[in-house]
């Protein structure tokens, strides 16, 4: 069996190959599959180190997490915010609509055969008539006013006719409610486009703006950490020196200082993730309150499972960059000599 | 077999000081040698361009079988990994035992910590430090952090042993038990070069001499 495998022969042969010209000092011979055992054991030996080495010095540490924690908190914050706005809105249709007033004279026949008329137009897309009774129901429902209706005998709604029109730039929109406006069936048209439109480019405006604050504030993520990291360099000089002297690699020395930066970006985030949600809280109620004039049932949304677990993944990233900044640019400057 | 030739080696620091002017040496396997001369005559120069720690400005530094100027950046770490090297000022870490400074090299090599273990205890047990392990060298007189800088050295079993000034602070007593620990060494076939400018106790040790003077190899006494 054995003779017809060549492969273990094969194998066999380097190993012989290597015992007869030994190369230098070469004594103790590590194998693959031992060294990523000890490249696993050294990050986790480091990871726990750096993670103990931030608590030798609490109040520093804590310091640096607040500040991280600021930094990270008020983006969050924003974006939470946005969110919650955006929900709001997204309900609203956007389309621009066109409103019809009916003069309040005019028959249900007439009304009716109007609106028809309207269906036969090609520039509008839709038509949805609102019959005095069916406006008197919806303000009954939507309305606390509903004891006011009493004071009338009569219905005192006019018949609306709902449009959306197929044109959607300004002038043309403008153009045509004036057309409208011009027949003789309709006491008042309205375009309402303008606050929608408002509301549109405010949004996309505090959108650009919390894009912009959280990326300055996560350029202070990293500064922050790299300071830090730094120093903490600075501080291991000694350590630094004598581990290149005994053959440790870039990485080795490395690798220390990348997990006290990760560290640091994870706690800071996790203070920032307390801090969003906190005040998030806080405004809640108020935001509830003043929703509750709008919309009936609306919900404060806090830092949700897919906010929250970026919101981790963020500081993490930029706390390791930072630290991956300082690293780079003075563990390059201590060399032994 | 080689373990050390410099070739018409010559060192100028960027201040335009001449460190090492045309040395030429072969230092064998096995082989037990002094390198001696005045402070500033270049001993320590030398052995830095053994460690990589300065390149040289002109000629030929080989270790075993390695050109050193052919060596890449990245490899240096390696390079250092297969020599011991003992600091006349010990250059220990005072954060952590006796036991983790020895550790240090097994550790950056990646070693089982159990085998690490134990061969920091055979280390120490070499010495005479063994049961200091878990002392903080601080607590040591300066021959003791002497012998953890020589332990730290050989923990790896290095086939090559450089040494810095190694008896530089210590009392006449203390300097000749260290080079007789160096001796020991040697005896199992470690190839161990010693700067000194202990010229007594070097020429009561009877090896192979050579000495600087002002960055020239002046002398080659067997």
């Amino acid at each position: 069996m054995s003779t017809e495998n060549p492969s273990q022969k094969t194998q066999k042969q380097p190993r012989n190959a290597a015992q007869a010209p030994r190369r230098g000092a070469v004594q103790h011979r590590i194998g693959l599959a031992d060294r990523s055992r000890s490249w696993r054991r050294h990050h986790r030996e480091v990871a726990r180190q750096s993670f103990f080495r931030l608590w030798v010095t609490p109040l520093a540490s804590l310091m640096t997490m607040a500040v991280l924690a600021i930094a990270l908190a008020l983006p969050g914050f924003l974006f939470t915010a946005l969110k919650n706005l955006d929900q709001l809105t997204s309900g609203l249709d956007t389309d621009p609509h066109i409103s019809l007033y009916l003069k309040v004279d005019l028959s249900d026949a007439r009304i009716d055969s109007f609106s028809r008329e309207l269906l036969l137009r090609q520039d509008l897309a839709s038509v949805e008539l609102i019959s005095p009774d069916k406006g008197l129901e919806d303000f009954k429902q939507y309305t606390r006013f509903d004891d006011l209706l009493d004071f009338f005998d009569t219905n005192p709604l006019p018949a609306v006719i709902t449009l959306i029109p197929m044109a959607r730039d300004a002038d043309a929109l403008a153009q045509l409610r004036n057309e409208l406006a011009q027949l003789p069936e309709v006491e008042e048209a309205r375009l309402d486009l303008e606050w929608v439109r408002r509301l549109g480019a405010f949004m996309a405006l505090a959108e650009r703006s919390a894009w912009v604050l959280g990326g300055l504030l996560a350029l202070t993520v990293l500064l922050v950490v790299g300071n830090t990291v730094r120093m903490t360099i600075e501080s291991r000089r000694d350590e630094i020196q004598v581990s290149k002297l005994v053959g440790a690699t870039d990485a080795w020395v490395r690798r220390p200082f990348l997990y006290s930066g990760l560290w640091f970006g994870l706690f800071g985030a996790v203070l920032a993730w307390l801090l969003a949600q906190l005040a998030l809280a806080l405004v809640a109620e108020p935001v509830q309150a003043l929703a509750a004039l709008y919309l009936n049932d609306y919900v404060v949304h806090g830092l949700g499972v897919r906010e929250s677990l970026t919101l981790l993944l963020t500081g993490m990233i930029l706390g390791l960059g930072g630290a991956w900044l300082a690293v780079g640019r003075h563990l390059k400057d201590i060399e032994p000599g | 077999m080689t373990a050390i030739r410099f070739s018409n080696v010559g060192k100028r620091y960027p201040n335009g000081h001449d460190a090492l002017k045309g040395v030429n040496f072969d230092l064998h396997s096995g082989e037990l040698a002094f390198l001696t001369g005045h402070s500033g005559a270049g001993k320590s120069t030398l052995l830095k361009l053994i460690m990589l720690m300065e390149r040289p400005s002109r000629g030929e530094v080989w270790v075993g079988d390695q050109d050193l100027a052919r060596l890449p950046r990245k490899q240096i770490p390696f390079h250092r990994r297969r020599i011991g090297v003992v600091f006349q000022n010990h250059q220990l870490l005072f954060d952590r035992s006796i036991f983790d400074n020895v550790a240090l090299p097994l550790q950056l090599s990646g070693y089982d910590p159990v085998d690490a273990a134990r061969r920091v205890r055979a280390a120490l047990d070499k010495v005479g430090l063994l049961s200091r392990e878990k002392l903080n060298p601080l607590t040591l007189s300066s021959g003791e952090q002497q012998r953890v800088g020589i332990a730290r050295a050989i923990v790896h079993k290095p086939k090559l042993l450089l040494a810095d000034e190694p008896t530089g602070n210590l009392d006449p007593a203390l300097s000749e038990d260290i080079m007789h620990l160096f001796e020991q060494f040697n005896s199992i076939g470690t190839t161990v070069l010693i700067a000194s400018h202990d010229l007594s106790l070097i020429n009561r040790m009877r090896h192979r001499v050579l000495t600087l003077k002002d960055g020239r190899m002046v002398a080659d006494v067997d």
